[in-house]
């Protein structure tokens, strides 16, 4: 059974990961798995939350959409899959790969999901920090020419 | 009153199908699709979001396509959608200090730890038209720098907080009220307040927080920061036990720092407000820190001055834009009952006045 620190973190970058990407290395995966749906892929809401001065109590900012889905693999583990946004093909094919990533082929997973969809979001993130920084100014306060 | 009239679906049907091919336009111009209103109209799409109080840009750029770019008429179609969605929970607040800022700039401090990161602003352009874009809208792409910024920019306020002199915002764990769930009662506390502001009309609170700065209830602000990027979503889901990062979302965030000469209880400090909204939306997020901070003015020890943003239920009872034009917009459907029956009351007052007019004394007059 896989740390729940590890999990936290594949179905984190899962959740998050841009679903044309996502699709295009599912679809590479090439490989067909037997398995259950225990609940099908439903599209939700949950309310943002925001803290009031940004470190204060709580207040709902609005809701965002999201897509769950639940399965069991034949051999036995069960996936949960919750996306942003509301691909539900997306969200099942989440709950296939929680599931296979707590069996032995995590390690193939890991190299062929996770860690490219992990390097796609931090090049992206990083590239607009770069762009971010070129627009970086100092401002000088002018003293005024008083004699 | 509105009573029900029968008749006229011939006329409705065909009213809708004219309305569809108008916003269709001219159909010898290529369609309009939702990946360009998503990508070339970000803004509209972002001020969709915010106020539908739904974060999702592709169905509010749906929802824009549908509404011939009517933003109103797109939130209410917005606002509609959420209600048939199930709630699937709550997340943890967002933490915007660890914002993946494209923006963050501060009024108050020049050397803000971390810099001053202009982004993508219209602030600085000249405001002139560009005809450049009338004829051919590409443009080169800006040349990123060799050094990102940093991954995590600490909030202005915490150098003001670490110093003692503003006033820190309370813990206590209190559970929000919800607008969507229950319907406002007065007084409602600041969670309350703040989405309804963060939910509202743009132009309402916009001309609120003006009249703030006009002198109807002045309160000092200074922009202490305003920024703008992702941040992550982080929500507990209760099948695995632990919580996960659902999504990422766009948020625009304003503290303003405000002027405070202290009360009975409490030393000089200064004071603030705070705006947060969905998408990159910094007229409104400026805006909202400034009438929350307005609205403040009872817990602050200030004076009522009586003023329209003082006043929660003036302010809180105007600002939904959905609530208001469907009230508005309702007096153009028939009133026929109601308007037949203001006629004959006008025609019996009319009768009886000028049946008194003959009959009064001729040096009456």
């Amino acid at each position: 059974m896989a740390h729940n620190s590890e999990r936290k973190h594949w179905l984190s970058v899962l959740a998050k990961a841009p679903p044309i990407y996502f699709h295009e290395l599912y679809d590479q995966l090439d490989q067909v798995w037997e398995y259950d749906v225990l609940r099908a892929a439903e599209i939700g809401a949950v309310m943002v939350r925001g803290a009031m001065g940004g470190s204060g109590d709580t207040f709902n900012l609005g809701e965002m959409t999201i897509t769950r889905c639940s399965v069991k693999l034949r051999e036995g583990s069960v996936g949960h899959g919750y996306v942003q946004g509301r691909d539900k093909l997306k969200a099942e094919r989440v709950a296939v790969l929680d599931a296979l990533l707590q069996t032995q082929s995590a390690p193939q997973l890991m190299a062929q999901v996770i860690g490219p969809l992990q390097d796609y979001m931090h090049k992206s993130r990083r590239d607009t920090a770069q762009k971010a920084a070129a627009t970086k100014v100092e401002f000088f306060t002018l003293v005024r020419g008083e004699d | 009153m509105y009573v029900a009239v029968k008749g006229g679906e011939k006329a409705i049907d065909n009213a809708h199908q004219w309305l569809d091919e108008k916003r269709r336009g001219d159909v010898s111009i290529k369609e309009l699709t939702l990946e360009q209103i998503r990508e070339q109209l970000p803004l509209a799409v972002n001020r969709v979001m915010a106020e539908g109080s739904l974060f999702d840009p592709d169905l509010a750029a749906l929802a824009i396509k549908q509404s011939s770019g009517d933003l109103i008429e797109a939130i209410f179609l917005i606002r509609a959608y959420r209600t048939t969605l199930a709630r699937f929970g709550m997340t943890q607040p967002i933490k915007t200090e660890n914002m993946a800022c494209i923006r963050r700039i501060s009024a108050t401090f020049k050397d803000a730890p971390g810099g001053q990161i202009l982004g993508p602003t219209f602030d600085y352009t000249h405001r002139l038209l560009d005809f450049q874009l009338a004829a051919d809208g590409e443009r080169g792409n800006l040349e990123p720098a060799d050094t990102p910024v940093a991954e995590q920019m600490p909030h202005i306020t915490d150098y003001l907080k670490k110093e003692g002199i503003i006033q820190s915002e309370p813990v206590t764990g209190t559970q929000p009220k919800d607008l969507t769930r229950e319907p406002l009662e007065l007084p409602a506390a600041r969670a309350l307040r703040l989405q309804a502001l963060t939910r509202g009309d743009e132009g309402f609170i916009l001309g609120m927080a003006y009249s703030t700065q006009r002198g109807y209830g002045r309160n000092h602000p200074f922009v202490g920061e305003l920024r703008v990027g992702q941040v992550e979503v982080e929500m507990d889901i209760p099948e695995l036990g632990f919580a996960i990062e659902i999504g990422e979302i766009e948020v625009t965030e304003c503290e303003t720092v405000n002027q405070f000469t202290g009360s009975k209880t409490e030393p000089p400090q200064f004071t603030r407000g705070y705006g947060l909204t969905f998408g990159h939306n910094e007229r409104k997020a400026i805006s909202m820190a400034l009438v929350d901070r307005a609205l403040r003015w009872d817990e602050l020890g200030e004076d009522n001055e009586g003023v329209p943003a003082q006043d929660q239920e003036f302010v809180l009872y105007h600002s939904d834009n959905i609530q208001a034009t469907g009230f508005l917009e309702h007096i153009k459907l028939p009133h026929y009952v109601d308007f037949q029956s203001e006629l004959e009351l006008i025609r019996k007052l009319r009768t009886e006045a000028l049946a008194k007019v003959d009959t009064l004394p001729e040096d009456a007059s």
